[in-house]
């Protein structure tokens, strides 16, 4: 690998502070799986590494003023075994455990998998693409079966996260720690789509981490699930997937959250399901006229065309499971 | 003959001598040449437990765990395949939890203990583990079997009788390119139960 120094800050203090004085010249790393990669298929080449395992604290979720408070830094495993998250989030533990492998998942951090670089194989494999640096996607007229239905252009990558579109689906908030100060921002406001900046896929500005998850607290009647689809049975990303989170009231649906991953540059919430769902009973119709108003303006390119019956019968299918 | 490694093996045969009984483990890895860090490249100094042996040396920043343990702790046992954290060749215990040494930085493992496929034998006595993988002809090429080991023995320490889908689960990050997942699950069935609760070793 190409050298660079690794710095463990002992807080996020130090390490906004090392991220904004170096630049472009610094990558954050979490649990390190991906970072690692990129450096080694020279996709970034840092000078300094500011791992972030140093800092203490950020890795257990704890309930505080009412809200459940998630460390960006607990690995996907522990987030995936977190009694308190199993019972009340299980969109979240669900997801947590269909990422990678259990050694993948023993590394990898929630705020590392949320944040993670799309894995375009253009991307991956250096073509000068709009993510790295360049101003084309080679995708449009390349090799596009795993690429966006929903939400493309100029880019046209899926995000790649299985955590995202649950955070997304449970309304969760992002505690942002930056050099020059902190903000909270919804989980669905977080992620960029590539027409406001293809290169990047979130707000992030150089110098800040994701330090932590808000969830809400959890209410009576809420149940969720997360679904995902793969082109074979474990340590690949979505194909297609969703991330659905139901308030009932007996058998009736109060109000539904529906967020399909695999399918879109971010999170993709399909806000005319959620409306349909409120205030009814998920029967098998409903939950199939739900799967085709999902695929509603779905913009497939040549090769991932499937994708579309794919998510329509994956949204039909989970709501008819979470709902019975 | 059971003690000559392939690597020695190879090693011997291309130098045009009649290889030598091999080194036990834990001796080789006491005398173990250690290769020094390059001068003008960040380097950091960390204490690392491997396979019992503490350890305190000079790393290069860049160094991933899986080239420490080969290149610069001559435990070759350990393999790259994908060095990219996607064949699971390189699965190694740390403090207990089974990681992909490509995907960790040596630096990173400061304080931490870490067991290879060399510290599952014990004074002589191969792993209930290892019993079963050569009794069930797990091993085809044998490239990821000290990784198919590892992750194995991750398993049984935390769940001594798993069910042949909790086998399979647990080992999905471990590619077997001759394909002999079958064999790997029945020997992991076999030896499940017969391997000390502790774990042994110092999978701590």
């Amino acid at each position: 690998m190409r050298s660079f120094s690794n710095v463990n800050p002992k807080d996020l203090k130090e390490a906004t502070g090392v991220l904004r004085q170096k630049g472009q010249a610094a990558a954050i790393v979490g649990g390190g799986s991906d970072v690692l990669g990129m450096v080694k298929e020279r996709l970034i080449t840092p000078d300094v590494l500011v791992s972030l395992k140093s800092i203490r604290g950020l890795d257990r979720v704890t309930e505080k003023n009412g809200e459940v408070v998630i460390g960006g830094l607990i690995t996907l495993d522990a987030l995936s075994r977190d009694p308190l998250i199993r019972k009340n989030y299980n969109v979240l533990a669900e997801a947590a455990a269909h990422v990678g492998t259990p050694q993948i998942r023993n590394a990898g951090t929630l705020a590392g998998n949320v944040c993670q670089r799309p894995w375009c194989w253009y991307y991956r494999n250096g073509f000068p693409c709009y993510k790295n640096g360049g101003n084309t996607c080679f995708s449009i007229t390349g090799e596009n079966e795993f690429h966006a239905i929903f939400g493309g252009g100029p880019s046209f990558i899926v995000h790649p996260s299985d955590t995202a579109p649950a955070l997304v689906a449970l309304d969760a908030k992002f505690r942002i720690v930056g050099a020059s100060g902190e903000r909270t921002i919804a989980a669905a406001g977080f992620f960029k789509l590539p027409a406001d900046n293809p290169a990047r896929e979130n707000v992030l500005a150089n110098d800040e981490v994701l330090s932590e998850i808000h969830l809400r607290s959890a209410k009576a009647g809420v149940r969720s699930t997360y679904h995902k689809e793969m082109d074979r049975e474990s340590w690949t990303h979505a194909v297609v997937s969703v991330a659905v989170v139901m308030e009932m009231d007996g058998q009736v649906c109060k109000s539904a959250r529906v967020v399909l991953g695999g399918v879109a540059p971010i999170p993709w919430r399909v806000p005319k399901v959620e409306a349909m769902l409120a205030g009814k009973r998920i029967t098998p119709e409903l939950a199939a006229q739900a799967g085709a108003v999902a695929v509603q303006g779905a913009r497939p390119l040549a090769k991932n065309q499937y994708k579309v019956p794919l998510t329509q019968a994956v949204v039909k299918q989970t709501l008819v499971t979470l709902g019975a | 003959m059971k003690k000559i490694s392939r690597r020695r093996f190879v090693e011997g045969t291309s130098a045009g001598i009649v290889a030598v009984a091999a080194i036990p483990a834990a001796e080789a890895q006491q005398k173990a040449p250690v290769t020094a860090a390059q001068p003008g490249v960040p380097r950091t100094t960390i204490k690392v437990i491997v396979n019992g042996v503490e350890r305190r040396m000079e790393v290069e920043d860049r160094w991933t765990l899986v080239e420490l343990l080969r290149d610069h702790l001559n435990l070759t046992g350990t393999k790259i395949g994908c060095d990219r954290g996607e064949c699971g060749a390189c699965t190694v215990l740390v403090d207990g939890t089974p990681l992909y040494s490509c995907s960790q930085l040596a630096v990173w493992m400061n304080g931490r203990s870490i067991q290879t496929v060399e510290g599952l034998a014990k004074n002589g006595k191969l792993d209930p583990l290892q019993e079963a993988f050569i009794q069930h002809d797990a091993p085809q090429c044998g490239y990821c079997t000290s990784g198919q080991l590892m992750i194995a023995k991750a398993l049984l320490v935390k769940n001594a009788r798993p069910t042949h889908d909790e086998v399979r689960t647990a080992m999905t990050g471990n590619l077997c390119r001759c394909s002999n997942y079958n064999h790997y699950v029945e020997a992991v069935m076999a030896a499940s139960g017969t391997a000390p609760s502790t774990g042994g070793g110092n999978a701590a």
